[in-house]
């Protein structure tokens, strides 16, 4: 067992946002096939149809995305959330997300009633205007829109981070110090690519956000760097396709890992990563994930 | 993958509100019933089932697709796959039915062409809103006898394509394939649960699709979260039951939308 800001996940994977988390049926889904925890696709005041498409595209190092937020409103979300938690058996975490403190209070009052384990603030989506990082690399909005739902919530409040910014260790002492429970490192790297037949950005959006392979060494510096500086637990995510890469990140600092476009190749990840992580801490007879977290701080 | 270039080498307007595109690329690997999506460059990008090798077969019913009716031969387009599950091909000596309504008629006629080369029978069951909009009517009759209805009366039978499978003895079909409207596909579905052959029947599906790849869950069915564009688009007619199909389907925001 892993206990991240009093949850109790039955392994240290857990299912990250925006990744098959727009119905409670797919929700469940994950939970069947593994993982420790699922986070919901971030939800907001307001029905969003999201970019148009392409909104995601393979690329040889990762993936780019730009979905552009889509989610039903957290009004005709609620009822997705209620099934999750009723049937997925493992803590299901709200991603949520707004333009200001208030359209995040709201958000966070209205699942409230769907009873989520915990909130994901989502103020690191590189791509949509006015929400995700446009909130997320200033330090002082990060700081007011924590504690604004930490104000109304009465549950652990993560606060997921964008690396697309000079100094991420400062963000995250934000939201450490508007009250978060612990922070998610890293939402993903902006990025864009061109068609070169036409010239035309392949994503609608024109840019998004790059994850995958390409990211993993950036989101184990974000990680290795914010666990020297912060008090509060770190969630790691990124790249993160392997046991072995979720050891690295657990060793650099996490308590615990997201996985997201690693499902593309399929859903058995969380149980295959979560299987690599045990069977690694028994053979080194560690007890649990804890006893690695951020040991590559005591190298030097 | 990142799209790839295809040029549109020929354009067959096929009915009224449908037209193939022929592109100088083949997707030879293909399975039938596999889509590609189509990026319209500058508008958007849309899933389309391959009515040939190298083709795809398009009503015009929205934004892309009229834009995509504006792209003359000699133009070109992004494609990426092919995608998704295909049908189940069937054996040699078995009888196929397959039920097409509209241009649902575009990942049948492929696999009617398919099966005519293994099966002992290939009977197609073709439905449109009138005469004009029968969509592939000659590629089905070279592959066996076709059942036609339209909605109007303006050629064979006036009505769907219920009528006409529910007068016929399914028990003779080993296997049966349908695409069309989601709600002729629902009466289909009724009709075969009471026969006891939604076993043997293959469903093709459609929802919005987002990433087309499986991974961002935007076309996930209730209650079992199978994605349409990875799990599907074809899907066998047991794994549907107690499920949306036929009540809602999600909008791009993931708002139910009641048929």
């Amino acid at each position: 067992m892993v206990n991240i800001t009093g949850l109790q996940l039955k392994n240290p994977t857990m299912l990250a946002a925006g990744i098959m988390g727009t119905t409670g049926a797919s929700l469940i889904r994950m939970a069947r096939e593994g993982a420790g925890a699922v986070v919901t696709k971030s939800i907001g005041p307001q029905p969003k149809e999201g970019h148009s498409n392409p909104s995601m595209v393979k690329l040889d190092c990762g993936y780019l995305n730009a979905m552009g937020l889509p989610n039903p409103s957290y009004e005709a979300f609620l009822p997705e959330l209620e099934k999750a938690k009723d049937k997925a058996g493992v803590p299901v975490i709200a991603s949520i997300f707004g333009g200001n403190m208030e359209e995040f209070r709201m958000v966070a009052e209205g699942l409230t009633p769907g009873k989520p384990d915990a909130f994901e603030l989502n103020v690191s989506c590189p791509h949509a205007m006015g929400y995700g990082a446009s909130v997320g690399t200033d330090p002082e909005m990060v700081k007011a829109v924590t504690s604004a739902v930490c104000e109304v919530a009465d549950i652990p409040v993560w606060v997921k981070l964008t690396p697309n910014v000079t100094d991420i260790v400062a963000i995250g002492k934000a939201a450490q110090a508007g009250g978060a429970d612990a922070v998610v490192a890293i939402n993903t790297v902006r990025g864009m690519s061109i068609d070169i037949h036409s010239g035309y950005p392949v994503l609608g959006n024109r840019f998004g956000g790059l994850s995958g392979e390409a990211v993993r060494p950036v989101a184990v510096k974000c990680v290795y760097d914010l666990y020297a500086n912060l008090d509060i637990p770190i969630i790691g995510v990124g790249g993160i396709s392997t046991w072995q890469h979720a050891v690295e990140m657990i060793m650099a600092g996490a308590s615990a890992v997201q996985i997201g476009s690693m499902v593309y190749e399929g859903l058995n990840v969380f149980s295959d990563i979560s299987e690599g992580i045990h069977r690694f801490l028994e053979e080194r007879g560690h007890k649990k994930t804890k006893d690695i977290t951020g040991i590559a701080h005591e190298r030097f | 993958m990142l799209p790839l270039n295809a040029n549109i080498v020929r354009t067959v307007d096929e009915t009224p509100s449908t037209r193939t595109f022929f592109f100088d690329r083949s997707f030879e690997d293909a399975l039938t019933g596999q889509f590609v999506m189509v990026w319209i460059r500058g508008v958007d990008e849309i899933p389309m089932t391959l009515s040939y090798k190298n083709a795809i077969t398009v009503q015009r019913v929205g934004d892309a697709t009229s834009r995509l009716f504006e792209i003359q031969e000699g133009g070109s387009v992004g494609l990426r796959g092919p995608f998704g599950r295909g049908f189940t091909l069937p054996k040699r000596g078995e009888s196929v039915l397959l039920i097409a309504g509209g241009v649902g008629a575009a990942p049948l006629a492929p696999l009617a062409e398919k099966a005519s080369s293994v099966c002992s029978q290939v009977t197609t069951i073709l439905g449109a809103r009138n005469v004009d909009e029968l969509l592939f009517l000659e590629r089905f009759l070279q592959c066996g006898p076709v059942h036609i209805t339209t909605d109007d009366g303006s050629a064979h039978r006036c009505g769907f394509v219920t009528d006409v499978l529910d007068e016929l003895d399914v028990s003779g079909y080993d296997r049966i394939y349908t695409c069309g409207p989601e709600m002729m596909m629902k009466n289909v579905f009724g009709i075969l649960e009471r026969e006891g052959a939604l076993q043997r029947t293959e469903f093709s599906l459609h929802r919005y699709f987002k990433c087309g790849i499986g991974v961002c869950g935007a076309c996930c069915m209730d209650d079992t979260g199978l994605r349409v564009c990875k799990d599907g688009p074809v899907f066998n007619g047991t794994e549907l039951v107690g499920s949306e199909f036929g009540k809602y389907a999600r909008d791009p925001s993931g708002q139910k939308k009641l048929f």
